[in-house]
């Protein structure tokens, strides 16, 4: 415990800087000393820049096909050349940025809204809730978590949105455990009995005292799961169990494009350049939060 | 001061290890083991004991933050054991506590305004400004400045926090407040600038106190009676004065000897307690207090002594009386 | 130790039927009737009730569950839509392709990422600990199909070095005793063929093994960083001895756990990533055979394939768990 200063030694009543901005400030000094977590920020910013503005950034559509001009190599024209259908791959790629960010930023919240639900209700509540619920995350997690997707999806039919669920689905365990095992910590702690005792209901509790303790260790988490739920979904686009055609998904993009690689590497290139760059990018900032906000995590 | 505000009676709570083969249950902890004991409306009763010895857990029970495993409290001819999960939030109301560790009591996240206040949103008394106000009188009452509302508790020494401790336990004007060991983490001269604090609101508030300490010399100032707690029991229960003066049981006689004497002229036995305090998963057949006693008879191995009240009024479980 | 392993191996009961139970779910959840798929979309009306009959599709929900476990408890995988051939007798070549492939990707991932990290950490902010770690950095982010799909462009295509597709040459092709094929020519006295499986395994198990060498190189990395600082480091190092034995004596002694650990997380990342990395490569592995299955619509095989690699990697965990034990005096038994 660092000393207490001493509260009387500044009598101008200006509220003092909360231990939040506190933490915030501390964490943006350190976070910003990391260079490779802000080569990460700025590759993130890039492509989500490409994925609002493709429609101006992109000089062609995602279909305008043009057969006489088809598997050109890249030139000034297209940049990144032509798929079989003639189609300018740049512009597919700028395009294709909107659909892999989204599928990782909202399969990502819905399983951090859904985990943390069960992790709570697991954690706080406890007793036969606790063991059904972590039980459940066991088998949940003693799949693969590709196959499981892949499972999900064949109930669900192949599509980029059921790609998304399957992929939330088969990462709820991994916040669920992880809210869970902070709920567990944080009730224990003396504040929560001091909660309890001025006769806080549970609800209050969770979300005035939980909750916030929590969120540090989710974040962490939630920036490295945008990058595997990224790679899953290009995955199953991959395998024809996720986006359909046309959709400019890059997985799907490396599979249309597979037979040509021996007359035109460059529709398998380019498509697969974007997918390493933009998990790069949120491997690094993951690792940067993770350094910033917990030094004790770093592993 | 002759009512009863609050009874205890036979109260337990046992903690099942579990552990061994399989998972089986293959101990009980008995956290506390039997307690019963009345206050008086506008008393303080301190509770006395070896860290360990199940205070907190009996404080932490009467408000049922920890279910007890058996027992009554009655408190305002109501036994609080009946209560329902709703009920008894708001029966909070009219008891609080005060925590012992004033760091990790206070949510470092929040500002010392919200944490006093957050007790008043609870029950819902008053309006945003009235709760306001009534912070900001509360902070002056304890001995701290209105503006300190909009701190936060990092910025607090650890007598001052305690103050603040205080105040979110005055919030709801309780007519009990339990206090946890409230001074043991403080520094001994601030100790009694806050046990003075709590005497002041107790006169002002007609507050009664359940006072917990491990340290019988902290009690002696506050007390107007005394229970004296070993391994989840109550071996003995008294007025203060006599308690201290007087003192029966054998283990009260060997704390009482063991508190540093002001005069060095005043000449008192000391008794040496032997050994550690056994653990209360394995507490000794008979008298749990047998293999430490320097009165131990044939008997105390053998059988448990009961609680009997001597003429005076005083509660004791020794099978010297 | 004893009772610890019963006490896990009870433990393993729950999520087992669990899993059993989920496989089953998702594939009586799966759109579309099995009959029909089982007949094609000819079939007369009477031809399929009395298909579902047979099938025992008419039976509520838990009956049908209860005698799948009956089937699967004896030994009774289903039957493929497909080949109408009995699922268990017909997955284990798949499995021991799978499992070869696993089991090299694994040594390479062990071999690898064990000596980068503990270089990375030893030569600690110089150019070789930065590119290993850029390349770990690159490997965990690599979608596994492009990295093979790349190999293949690379090494089979352009420089004609190796084979791109299947486990042996189809004119040369192994003949199978436990179908680890490794395993098999060198029973058979055919180094040659050993050679060339060695050959056909290379690229995809390179591919396979890339995200766990990452992984395991960071990780050795890191704790080695904490080992360096130690006094034991410190000792040895005023004792005279020279670096490099005392790094790789001191990394060895402490290596098995987090191998353990790592084979334990990665099992599940090799099975997963088997499915891709044996459709880019021709792999007949169980990932093969259930990417077949789904273009087919081959339900039993789905089903049945899932359930296997899933077996397999709880089982693994179970074995890891115990090793632990063995490896590790610091965690007690309860
Ligand atoms: N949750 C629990 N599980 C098992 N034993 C407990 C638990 N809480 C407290 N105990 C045990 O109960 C006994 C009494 O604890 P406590 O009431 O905190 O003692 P005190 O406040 O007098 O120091 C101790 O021996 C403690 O180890
Ligand atoms: S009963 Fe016996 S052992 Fe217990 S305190 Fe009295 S004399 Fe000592
Ligand atoms: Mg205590």
């Amino acid at each position: 415990m660092p000393q207490a200063s001493q509260a009387q030694l500044d009598p101008s009543g200006a509220p003092a800087k909360s231990p939040m901005t506190f933490a915030l400030g501390e964490f943006w000094k350190s976070f910003r000393k990391n260079k490779p977590a802000i080569a990460g920020t700025i590759i993130v910013l890039l492509f989500i820049f490409f994925a609002i503005f493709a429609g101006f950034l992109a000089p062609q559509g995602i279909n305008d096909q043009n057969i006489r001009l088809k598997l050109q190599p890249p030139s000034a024209a297209h940049w990144f050349g032509t798929d079989d259908f003639g189609r300018d791959i740049l512009s597919r790629i700028l395009f294709g940025a909107r659909l892999s960010l989204r599928v990782g930023f909202l399969s990502v919240i819905g399983s951090i809204v859904v985990g943390t639900l069960l992790g709570i209700i697991a954690g706080y509540f406890g007793k036969a809730l606790d063991v059904i619920i972590s039980r459940f995350f066991d088998i949940l997690l003693a799949f693969p978590s590709i196959l499981l997707s892949i499972a999900i999806v064949a109930i669900l039919g192949p599509s980029l949105n059921n790609a998304l669920v399957a992929i939330a689905i088969v990462n709820v365990p991994v916040f669920g455990r992880l809210v869970r095992s902070r709920v567990l910590t944080v009730k224990e702690e003396e504040y929560v009995m001091a909660a309890r005792s001025i006769g806080m209901g549970d609800a209050r509790i969770i979300f005035q005292h939980i909750l916030p303790n929590s969120i540090a260790p989710i974040i962490v988490q939630g920036t490295l799961n945008i990058a595997t739920a990224i790679l899953d979904a290009a995955g199953l686009g991959f395998l024809g169990m996720g986006a359909q055609a046309p959709l400019p998904e890059w997985g799907k993009m490396l599979s249309d494009s597979r037979e040509y690689i021996q007359t035109a590497p460059w529709t398998v290139l380019f498509p697969g350049l974007a997918i390493v760059l933009v998990v790069v990018g949120f491997n690094l900032i993951g690792d940067g939060l993770r350094d910033a906000l917990d030094p004790r995590m770093k592993n | 001061m002759n009512e009863a505000l609050l009874q205890v009676e036979n109260l337990k709570k046992y903690y099942p290890i579990k552990g061994g083969k399989f998972g089986k249950v293959s101990e009980t902890v008995r956290a506390v083991d039997g307690v019963s004991f009345s206050v008086r409306e506008g008393e303080t009763l301190g509770i006395v004991g070896e860290s360990g010895c199940g205070k907190s857990t009996t404080g932490r029970m009467i408000m049922r933050l920890i279910e007890p495993t058996e027992g009554k409290i009655i408190f305002q001819n109501r036994n609080i054991m009946e209560l329902s999960k709703r009920e008894m939030r708001k029966a909070r109301k009219d008891i609080q506590m005060i925590f012992q560790d004033p760091f990790a009591s206070l949510n470092p996240r929040h500002t010392v305004g919200h944490i006093i206040e957050e007790p008043m949103i609870v029950h819902r008394m008053g309006d945003k400004k009235e709760r306001q106000k009534r912070v900001e009188e509360l902070l002056e009452l304890v001995g701290l400045n209105a503006y300190h509302a909009r701190r936060y508790p990092h910025q607090f020494s650890g007598g001052q926090r305690q103050r603040i401790g205080i105040a979110r336990a005055l919030a709801v004007r309780p007519k009990v407040i339990i206090a946890d060991e409230p001074v043991s983490a403080l520094d001994v001269s601030v100790q009694s600038q806050v046990l003075n604090l709590l005497k002041d609101l107790q006169k002002q508030f007609h507050l009664t106190y359940i006072f917990i300490a491990h340290d019988l010399s902290v009690v002696r100032h506050i007390s107007d009676r005394v229970g004296v707690m070993y391994l989840g029991k109550i071996v003995e229960l008294s007025e203060c004065e006599a308690l201290y003066n007087h003192p029966q049981h054998p283990y009260t006689k060997a704390l009482l000897s063991a508190v540093p004497v002001p005069d060095p002229d005043v000449k008192t036995d000391r008794i040496i307690l032997q050994g550690d305090v056994p653990s209360p998963a394995h507490p000794p057949a008979g008298c749990a207090f047998h293999d430490r006693c320097p009165a131990a008879m044939d008997i105390c191995s053998k059988e448990m002594p009961m609680l009997k009240t001597l003429e005076d009024g005083r509660k004791i479980s020794c099978h010297l009386y | 130790m004893f009772y610890y392993s019963i006490k896990r191996l009870l433990m393993l009961i729950p999520v087992l039927l669990g899993m059993t139970l989920i496989v089953f779910a998702i594939i009586h959840a799966i759109p579309g009737n099995p009959a029909l798929t089982i007949l094609g979309t000819k079939a007369t009306p009477e031809a399929i009730h009395s298909l579902n009959r047979s099938l025992g599709l008419d039976n509520p929900w838990y009956i049908q569950y209860f005698s799948y476990l009956k089937d699967i408890l004896s030994g009774d995988l289903g039957t493929s839509i497909q080949t109408h051939t009995p699922i268990a007798s017909e997955i284990w070549p798949h499995l021991a392709a799978t499992i070869e492939l696993s089991f090299i990707a694994m040594i390479i991932a062990v071999f690898v990422g064990i000596n980068a990290g503990i270089i990375s950490a030893w030569k600690q902010n110089t150019v070789l600990d930065y590119t290993a770690m850029i390349l770990a950095l690159i490997g965990v982010s690599m979608p596994v199909f492009w990295l093979g799909l790349l190999e293949q462009w690379g090494f089979s295509i352009k420089l004609q070095w190796l084979p791109s597709i299947g486990r042996d040459d189809i004119r040369n092709s192994v003949d199978p005793i436990t179908n680890l094929y490794l395993l098999d020519t060198l029973l058979q006295g055919r180094f040659d063929q050993f050679w060339m499986v060695l050959r056909h395994l290379i690229l995809p198990s390179i591919a396979l093994a890339t995200i766990p060498t990452a992984i395991i190189a960071r990780m050795t990395r890191s704790s080695m960083l904490e080992v360096l600082k130690s006094d034991y480091i410190r000792t040895a190092k005023a004792k005279g001895q020279k670096m490099v034995w005392i790094v790789y004596k001191y990394a060895l002694k402490n290596a098995f756990i987090p191998i353990l650990t790592v084979i334990g997380l990665q099992t599940g990342l090799l099975l997963g990533g088997a499915i891709l990395t044996e459709t880019i490569f021709g792999w007949p592995g169980v990932g093969l055979y259930i990417y077949n299955a789904i273009q087919y619509r081959d339900y039993p095989v789905i089903q049945s394939g899932i359930l296997v690699i899933a077996f397999i990697f709880v089982m693994v965990n179970f074995v890891v768990d115990l090793l632990y034990g063995l490896f590790d005096p610091r965690i007690k038994y309860r």
